[in-house]
């Protein structure tokens, strides 16, 4: 058990120092690091602004305002871009396997884990989470708060995070199994990100259901900000589901480590 | 004959890849089916939209889906091997050939989409079909124009990305440029949001641009929306925008021809 302890309080300290090395790196390419960082602001923001037209056009989403819209879409825009700064990189899990370069990582005395999440570390992308935090705290102006929705708001962002966490690990483990499979975790990761930019009740009520009790992103944003606009659940759904992202979350990390644990014990080197 | 081998080797190339193919299919699917309801929802509450119907919309997401990769709307195909052999240098070995840089690579690039259209685009055209009920082009004119128009679109993108890659001549790394020129694909191509919907001037300047032959253009001819000489000003468009880039490409590779030959000292 000292053991364990130890090595994931080492953890954060190994992260950061690759982390550093691959910031340094990419400072290499001025010109590029500075359109990139441009680029990942821009990136979701424009999804944004197609929101926005849409909403100029029809005044409200099934009833939602662009405000509320907003907030729906800061809240899974800074879960995404949390988990995607910290350990977007295990989706390059599939190259590490095929060029070999998993090998070199396992001999090395630092967890395999820590060593794919912070390889290629891409600073610039604090540009995506820096505007889906401007745009969920232009949203919070017009909630109207009380004391249980600041903690509802604070466990919502947590959550969210680790909850995408877990999708990005979970379904980058496929590729120990199918390498160049990658893209079929961006139909969850990002997928999920789209799905939670809308009110979800313009989905029919069995892709709620799947987004609630099979891949539980619904609970990244969706429960909790009904609870923080004082909606009622369109598809009457318990109202304590505001309070459950960290128990979701949670159970999410779990699997995620499960899936992580199977694949890495049964890779076996690509052999060549 | 040559340029025809050259197209076989990258629709080969490419094919190679299946595990890839499919996650992507399914994945094109997965956003497929998140836009034809955001589309729904929209469309029932303006069912005239932009001039189209319900029906309408949903078929443009598909189609949108399936072109996605065929016109490599965010980037990549042959133009990133490019920027690889300009960073390392090995593009001097290309520009010793006997043939064009901008012919070499837009053949093999005509062989990629050949391919990413037979798979990633009929697939999720089939699934949009059934689960969506999307229409079908109307005549065989429209059908043999649609082609037409996308043929023009992958062009168009090659010449783009031809360009985002050449700027690795100056920068060493495209890969800056290349976010940001996909950035201005995404959304100008009409694929965050059809360009019918747009609000004035935005909607005008937007249908003016390259990237409206991305989706916009060979989506109104499947759709029916451009018949006539309509049909026959968008492919123009298109054509028009070929011409003026291709030569622009041309230019750029000779100045960087000179930059090249300067390097090797």
């Amino acid at each position: 058990m000292g053991e364990v302890l130890a090595v994931v309080r080492e953890a954060p300290r190994q992260y950061a120092r690759i982390a550093r090395l691959w910031v340094r790196s990419s400072l290499a390419y001025r010109a590029s690091f500075v359109m990139l960082t441009l680029a990942s602001l821009l990136l979701t923001f424009l999804d944004f602004v197609g929101l926005a037209l849409m909403l100029h056009l029809i005044g409200d989403l099934d009833g939602f305002a662009l405000w509320e819209i907003a907030l729906l879409y800061g809240a899974s825009g800074i879960g995404i871009g949390v988990a995607d700064l910290l350990i977007g990189s295990v989706e390059q899990i599939g190259q590490h396997i095929r060029s070999g370069t998993l090998d070199a990582m396992m001999v090395r005395p630092v967890p395999l884990i820590v060593q794919v999440c912070a390889d290629r570390f891409a600073i610039r992308r604090l540009g995506r989470i820096t505007q889906a935090v401007a745009v969920f705290a232009w949203a919070a102006w017009s909630v109207d708060w009380t004391p249980s929705k600041v903690v509802v708001a604070l466990l919502m962002v947590v959550s969210a995070s680790a909850i995408f966490f877990a999708l990005f690990v979970t379904f980058s483990c496929i590729q120990f199994w199918t390498q160049d499979a990658s893209e079929f975790a961006n139909a969850f990761t990002y997928g999920g990100n789209t799905m939670t930019q809308y009110p979800l009740s313009i989905f029919p009520s069995e892709v709620l259901k799947s987004l609630t009790f099979v891949i539980p992103v619904a609970f990244a944003n969706w429960y909790p900000c009904l609870y923080l606009l004082d909606r009622e659940d369109p598809f009457g759904m318990p109202e304590w589901f505001a309070v459950a992202p960290p128990f979701v979350a949670a159970l999410m990390c779990v699997v995620a480590v499960l899936a992580w644990r199977t694949g890495v014990r049964r890779y076996t080197s690509t052999g060549s | 004959m040559l340029y025809v081998a050259i197209a076989t080797r990258g629709f080969r190339r490419y094919s190679t890849y299946r595990a890839a193919t499919l996650a992507g299919i399914f994945t094109n699917c997965v956003f497929g089916v998140i836009y034809s309801y955001a589309y729904l929802a929209l469309w029932e509450q303006r069912p005239d939209a932009g001039g189209y119907d319900a029906t309408d919309a949903v078929t443009y997401v598909w189609i949108g889906q399936a072109l996605l990769m065929t016109v490599a709307l965010w980037g990549g195909g042959t133009t990133d091997d490019l920027a690889e052999r300009i960073r390392t240098g090995d593009v001097a070995i290309d520009l010793y050939r006997p043939v064009g840089l901008v012919p070499w690579y837009l053949a093999a690039d005509l062989g990629r989409a050949a391919y990413h259209f037979l798979t990633r685009g009929l697939a999720p055209t089939v699934v949009g079909f059934f689960v969506f009920d999307i229409v079908l082009p109307g005549s065989a004119t429209a059908t043999l124009a649609f082609l037409v128009s996308l043929v023009l679109a992958v062009v168009t993108s090659f010449a783009i990305r031809f360009l985002v890659a050449s700027s690795a001549f100056w920068l060493l790394d495209q890969s800056g440029v290349k976010m940001l020129s996909g950035l201005a694909a995404m959304f100008l191509s009409g694929m965050v949001l059809p360009l019918v919907i747009f609000p004035e001037p935005l909607r005008s300047i937007a249908f003016a641009l390259p990237w409206a032959s991305y989706l916009q253009t060979p989506a109104d001819i499947w759709l029916g929306k451009r018949v006539g000489l309509d049909l026959l000003a968008g492919l123009g468009l298109q054509g028009l925008w070929i011409v003026l880039l291709v030569a622009v490409c041309q230019v750029v590779v000779s100045a960087a021809t000179r930059k090249v030959v300067v390097q090797g000292g």
